[in-house]
């Protein structure tokens, strides 16, 4: 099982800028959503919002390809996407709309037990700091073989990974991602980050 | 007068030469000690692997201490592979009482590519994070804050890869790097002068001590074989032609005849270079000599 919590006010505060889609996934019973905190913040940033797609099992991208075709007018004019789901919606939202920026609004936590049942091919660890916005949506903790967090490791051939040709390079994908919609100073800006394990041993 | 190490060199501007030292699988370390005495006079200091291609073997930092008591001047490399980071600042630590100051920080190959490719393979930090790390230990704090009793001094190194592609992602890492309190760079191999030559540009603005790598060709199959599997290798077609045209016997006169073609094409472009002679140390004099250096 996993829980999700809404990320820190001044993560969020940082990319909640005009005309922001929203995508709120309260999709399965495995999850725990902040579905109360969830509502408060949407209202409390209500100017900056445009649009607004409840929806369940984001992760499932045969539906969210339906979700995105049903709000296209909407997302089109928006500036970004924020996405309140677990690791995986994100990452699948971030797939399908790869011209947009697109945020995770909560940290995934891990919780013992029943795992979900829907991860194609992305796939969230549930590390409880959601790195995604750093990322342009995709995982260097799940992409990346040794889950590198500040760029990749200099073993990547032909753009693929060292340990398996046939995989991408997570690192080159996602600086990809990032030239594709022009946030790759994204990168540079950041300070070295260092995961937080006590977070998985402990839970929350 | 005093010897000057090889921070000093760099700062001064000279151009300065660098080799390496694999340690042994197993404790027979005096041959590669021996090997390293022909060229202790041209070299300024010597890189020692950490289980290289992650393979098991004798590690860096006992022989580090070893070539600081036979009167040569260390670069230890630490990868990222085999620790966390209670280790990794543990072995930091350790180093620095052991009279090894110049550290090469890396974030290690993976152990699937090794001889124990069943390891737990760890990269509890990378290399970006373990320059912050020993940084920090400079300045008399641990990684969480604590405070340290006896600050260490180091000179920090990391390493880039001119031929990556896409080469900005290299730079912006390298950018990271240099943050962190990396001093000087070592980069992979270079086989091709025109690429080089156009990173350099990118990175000029740095302002910081690049040491070209030279890896010494033993055969147009190494060749080959490199341009297939190592990454940010790639070596020109020219270069193949002329190890396979060669005799056996002419082969290590062919190779240190285009090493020493890529050390003069270097000299104008960089600080140093960084022989990594892979078993081929006796031909390293005669590579520098052709080289002028």
């Amino acid at each position: 099982m996993l829980i999700t919590k809404l990320k820190n006010q001044q993560e969020l505060d940082r990319y909640f800028e005009k005309e922001l889609f929203v995508f709120k996934c309260f999709g399965c019973k495995e999850v725990y959503f902040p579905e109360e905190e969830i509502g408060k913040l949407i209202i409390a940033k209500q100017s900056e919002v445009s649009g607004i797609a409840e929806v369940d099992y984001l992760c499932n991208d045969d539906f969210s390809k339906r979700y995105i075709e049903k709000n296209m007018n909407e997302i089109k004019k928006a500036r970004g996407i924020v996405v309140f789901s677990c690791g995986v919606g994100v990452q699948v939202i971030a797939k399908l709309l790869e011209d947009k920026t697109v945020f995770p609004g909560c940290d995934t936590h891990y919780l013992n037990g029943f795992q979900g049942l829907t991860v194609l091919d992305c796939d969230c660890n549930q590390c409880g700091e959601c790195y995604l916005n750093y990322t342009g949506g995709i995982c260097p903790i799940t992409s990346c073989s040794k889950s590198l967090l500040n760029g990749p490791c200099g073993g990547a051939k032909n753009k693929k990974c060292e340990v398996n040709p046939e995989m991408d390079c997570g690192w080159v994908l996602i600086y990809e991602r990032l030239k594709k919609i022009n946030k790759e100073s994204i990168l540079k800006d950041k300070n070295t980050l260092v995961r937080d394990f006590e977070k998985i041993i402990k839970g929350i | 007068m005093e010897k000057k190490s090889f921070s000093e060199k760099l700062k001064e501007g000279r151009f300065v030469i660098t080799s390496e030292i694999g340690p042994p699988k197993g404790t027979n370390i005096e041959p590669h000690l021996k090997e390293a005495d022909h060229i202790k006079e041209k070299v300024d200091a010597f890189n020692v692997t950490d289980l290289q291609s992650s393979v098991m073997r004798l590690g860096s930092l006992a022989t580090c201490r070893l070539l600081v008591e036979n009167g040569f001047e260390p670069i230890f490399q630490i990868t990222c592979r085999d620790r966390n980071r209670l280790a990794l600042q543990s072995d930091l630590l350790s180093a620095s009482v052991l009279g090894i100051k110049n550290i090469l920080c890396l974030t290690g190959d993976h152990t699937t590519l090794g001889d124990h490719p069943d390891a737990k393979p760890v990269f509890d930090l990378d290399a970006v994070s373990l320059l912050k790390v020993a940084t920090d230990l400079m300045n008399g704090k641990d990684m969480k804050g604590n405070e340290l009793d006896g600050k260490p001094e180091f000179f920090l190194g990391a390493v880039v890869s001119p031929g990556y592609d896409p080469v900005e992602l290299q730079i912006i890492k390298m950018e990271k790097k240099i943050e962190a309190g990396a001093r000087f760079f070592q980069t992979q191999a270079v086989y091709d002068l025109k690429i080089f030559e156009k990173f350099m540009q990118k990175i000029q603005k740095y302002n910081i001590p690049i040491l070209g790598g030279i890896v010494l060709l033993k055969t147009a199959g190494m060749a080959k074989y490199m341009n297939e599997k190592v990454a940010g290798v790639s070596v020109p077609d020219k270069y193949i032609k002329m190890m396979a045209d060669a005799k056996k016997e002419e082969r290590p006169k062919v190779s240190i005849k285009i090493a020493s073609e890529l050390i003069k094409g270097m000299r104008g472009l960089c600080q140093g270079i960084h022989i990594m002679p892979l078993g081929w140390e006796r031909y390293v004099p005669q590579v520098l000599e052709e080289s002028g250096l």
